[in-house]
């Protein structure tokens, strides 16, 4: 205070200046504390020191000194909300809406956060008709892969005869890149539960099982938890809620396989057989697990259910696209800065998916395509970025949605070589039954890893086509029908590439072995040795401080020279 | 326990069970930390470890919880703090080493670390 009279009698304001003393204004912690009005400019913490600066800004020319200004401690712009994150803000989490907020371990707090209020709603304020009728209403589709109405096989579940029916869960995640039903499982198993459920109460199953590959130990020991947990409360069991609806479920634990999202096949795998599946002219509606009425569903799917009945089937309707309702949730791997899972409305564009959520494609590399549908699925090159992606417009695309995983893939990513692991992927998961598949997945890889080798022949690529539209249409299960994809999608937007392996034996993204030479740069080398150090084959010569060389020879393209090298002076051609 | 018989006696659970928390939120630091496949294969085993060890060495008693994926994979071991009434804040890739100071800065001292925050959650 004195300070402050003594510089404005200094100046000559005493005339202009009235300095007062106003007493604690209760802002202890940030004293001493100046309110220069009529401005209204604050000040905090003002020391005697500050107070030249301060008249001299302030009160002389009108200026305010911003270093003595209030900082809102609970703005903090650098700290950003998880909605102004387009990673988070642009989601919409309906199937993750508990992951990673509540305890899985908890069921209490499940139900602290309304867990299965969906399910008290349904079991004693609704029908088994009008339940059914919600869910067909709010256009659901199983999200296992296939896209089916869930509405309209609990419909054909209920309506078939037989006094003992099952509702089945399907925990067996095939898919090489997808985490998203595995991460669910860990994270939120009552949701899952609550739809099985209410989906069992629909069609008039008492019994009920639930199939997760005995490997996901963390999903195993999280839905066991839970499925106890809800016994212990009576949501399981006996008469649940007093609705006099009895219902229990056993886990069933097997292999993992891709074929498992098959839905016969995973029934013959839960009655102790081998998974493979079976022609569906009956289907498993009627006749499924050990030939009784069946429904099986996704966990995703299941999961969802219960917010349908909470919140309507118009307002989940009210989200996506005419096609496609709802959201879906998208496991984001390969070349790309964001690795995750994300949930968003149907109708997304690649773009949005792949540089607003994913972050873009990392260490300034371009970007090739996204890869959707796994095994099943194709790629979608630069020039589809804009396009709107439900289950429609990517059938059309010569891809599939799938279960939602993604995959992108960068300026150094062959689109053979994909296709080839892929096929070699597939070749194993086949069950072997049907002669298309068995045989076409088989010749399909020899004629690509050919390719790959530098040992293709235009040809190649007819037979491949015809192979490819023959294994579509006549395998006996989706596995088959699918399969093709992955090649017939790549050659279908990078024929060129292909075309690159067989006549100029080159590959343009510097992968297949057989076709790319690495070489010391010249002008970047600087002799270090590091790369001849590290070499495995000891294929790299040089003295030290001079241009080092690789032997083509010796040379097995492991990559590490080119990974160790500090200088950027290894290429590949 | 009694097994639930009715809609209104979940209904009554669910109102106890939200008052429960509520007071523990309230009065006390909750600490979260990743525990998904995603968390483990990143280390947050390691993280809790820390963390367990450093809330004990300094007699603090927060409570300290796990959950599953929430999707932001990459950067796991994610670890949340919740203090009353401020926003769940999240801290991201936090190694053991790191521990130390955010007990110390955030949960003692109330100031957010943050040049290691990836987020917050909106109230």
């Amino acid at each position: 205070m004195p300070a402050l009279e003594a510089e404005v009698k200094r100046r000559g304001l005493e005339e202009e200046v009235r300095v007062v003393n106003a007493g604690c204004r209760g802002f202890c912690s940030m004293g001493p504390v100046l309110l220069i009005q009529p401005d209204g400019i604050f000040y905090i913490k003002v020391q005697a020191a500050d107070v030249p600066e301060l008249v001299e800004e302030t009160l002389v020319k009108g200026r305010v000194v911003e270093r003595l200004t209030y900082r809102e401690p609970t703005t903090r712009r650098h700290i950003p909300y998880y909605k102004d994150i387009p990673f988070h803000g642009k989601q919409m989490r309906i199937v993750l809406r508990h992951c990673g907020l509540i305890n899985p371990q908890s069921i209490e707090e499940y139900i602290a956060v309304g867990g299965y209020q969906a399910l008290a709603k349904a079991l004693t304020s609704m029908t088994t008709e009008e339940i059914i009728e919600e869910v067909k209403k709010s256009g659901l589709r199983g999200r296992g892969g296939a896209g089916f109405s869930t509405g309209r096989k609990w419909e054909a579940g209920r309506k078939a005869e037989g006094e003992i029916k099952y509702a089945l869960v399907n925990g067996d995640e095939g898919d090489p890149n997808c985490f998203m039903d595995r991460a669910l499982m860990e994270a939120d198993p009552h949701s899952i539960l609550e739809g099985m459920i209410i989906g069992a109460y629909a069609i008039g199953a008492h019994q009920g099982f639930f199939y997760i590959p005995y490997e996901h130990t963390l999903a195993v020991r999280s839905i066991r938890t839970a499925i106890e947990q809800a016994r212990e409360y009576g949501l399981l069991g006996e008469d649940i809620l007093g609705s006099g609806f009895d219902f229990d479920l056993e886990l069933r634990l097997g292999a993992h396989s891709f074929v498992g999202g098959e839905s016969t096949a995973l029934m013959h795998a839960i009655e102790g057989k081998v998974s493979e599946p079976r022609p569906k002219h009956i289907h498993t509606t009627e006749k499924g697990l050990w030939d009784r009425p069946s429904c099986l569903n996704n966990v995703k799917t299941l999961n969802i259910v219960p917010e349908i009945i909470s919140r309507g089937a118009e307002w989940f309707a009210s989200i996506g696209t005419e096609t496609s309702k709802g959201t879906q949730v998208f496991s984001l791997a390969g070349k790309v800065n964001n690795v995750g899972l994300v949930e968003v409305p149907m109708g997304i564009t690649v773009r949005e998916l792949v540089f607003d959520m994913g972050g873009g494609v990392p260490k300034g590399r371009e970007f090739k395509a996204m890869q959707i549908g796994g095994p099943s699925g194709g790629c979608l090159p630069a020039s589809l970025l804009d396009m709107p992606m439900d289950y429609e417009t990517l059938a059309e695309a010569g891809s599939m949605m799938g279960t939602g995983g993604v995959i992108v893939w960068d300026d150094r990513t062959c689109v053979v070589d994909v296709a080839r692991y892929f096929l070699d992927f597939l070749k194993d998961e086949s069950c072997g039954k049907c002669t298309p598949c068995r045989e076409g997945i088989k010749r399909m890889l020899e004629i690509l890893t050919r390719i790959t080798e530098g040992q293709g022949e235009m040809a190649d690529l007819e037979t491949l086509e015809t192979l490819g539209r023959v294994v579509k249409s006549v395998s006996l299960c989706g596995l088959g029908k699918s399969a093709p994809n992955p090649v017939l999608s790549t050659l279908r937007y990078f024929r060129d590439e292909y075309v690159a392996h067989i006549v100029d034996k080159k590959c343009p993204a510097g992968v297949c072995k057989e076709l790319i030479e690495y070489y010391i740069i010249a002008d970047k080398c600087i002799g270090c040795g590091l790369c001849r150090r590290k070499c495995p084959q000891e294929a790299i010569s040089g003295e030290k401080k001079e241009l080092h060389v690789i032997d083509a020879g010796l040379c097995i393209k492991c990559g590490v020279c080119f990974d160790v090298c500090k200088f950027d002076a290894v290429g590949v051609r | 326990m009694p097994k639930l018989k009715s809609l209104e006696e979940l209904q009554k659970l669910r109102q106890q069970l939200q008052g429960d928390i509520q007071a523990r939120t309230e009065t006390s630091t909750t600490i979260t930390v990743g525990m998904g496949t995603c968390g483990i294969s990143a280390g947050a085993r390691e993280t809790m470890h820390a963390i367990l060890t450093e809330l004990e060495a300094r007699n603090i008693d927060a409570h300290v919880t796990t959950v599953g994926c929430i999707g932001m994979c990459s950067k796991e071991p994610l670890v949340d703090i919740q203090q009353g009434d401020e926003p769940r804040v999240t801290y991201g890739n936090v190694m053991p080493a790191m521990v130390p100071r955010i007990i110390e800065e955030h949960v003692v001292q109330g100031n957010v670390v943050e040049e290691w925050v990836v987020g917050r959650v909106a109230g």
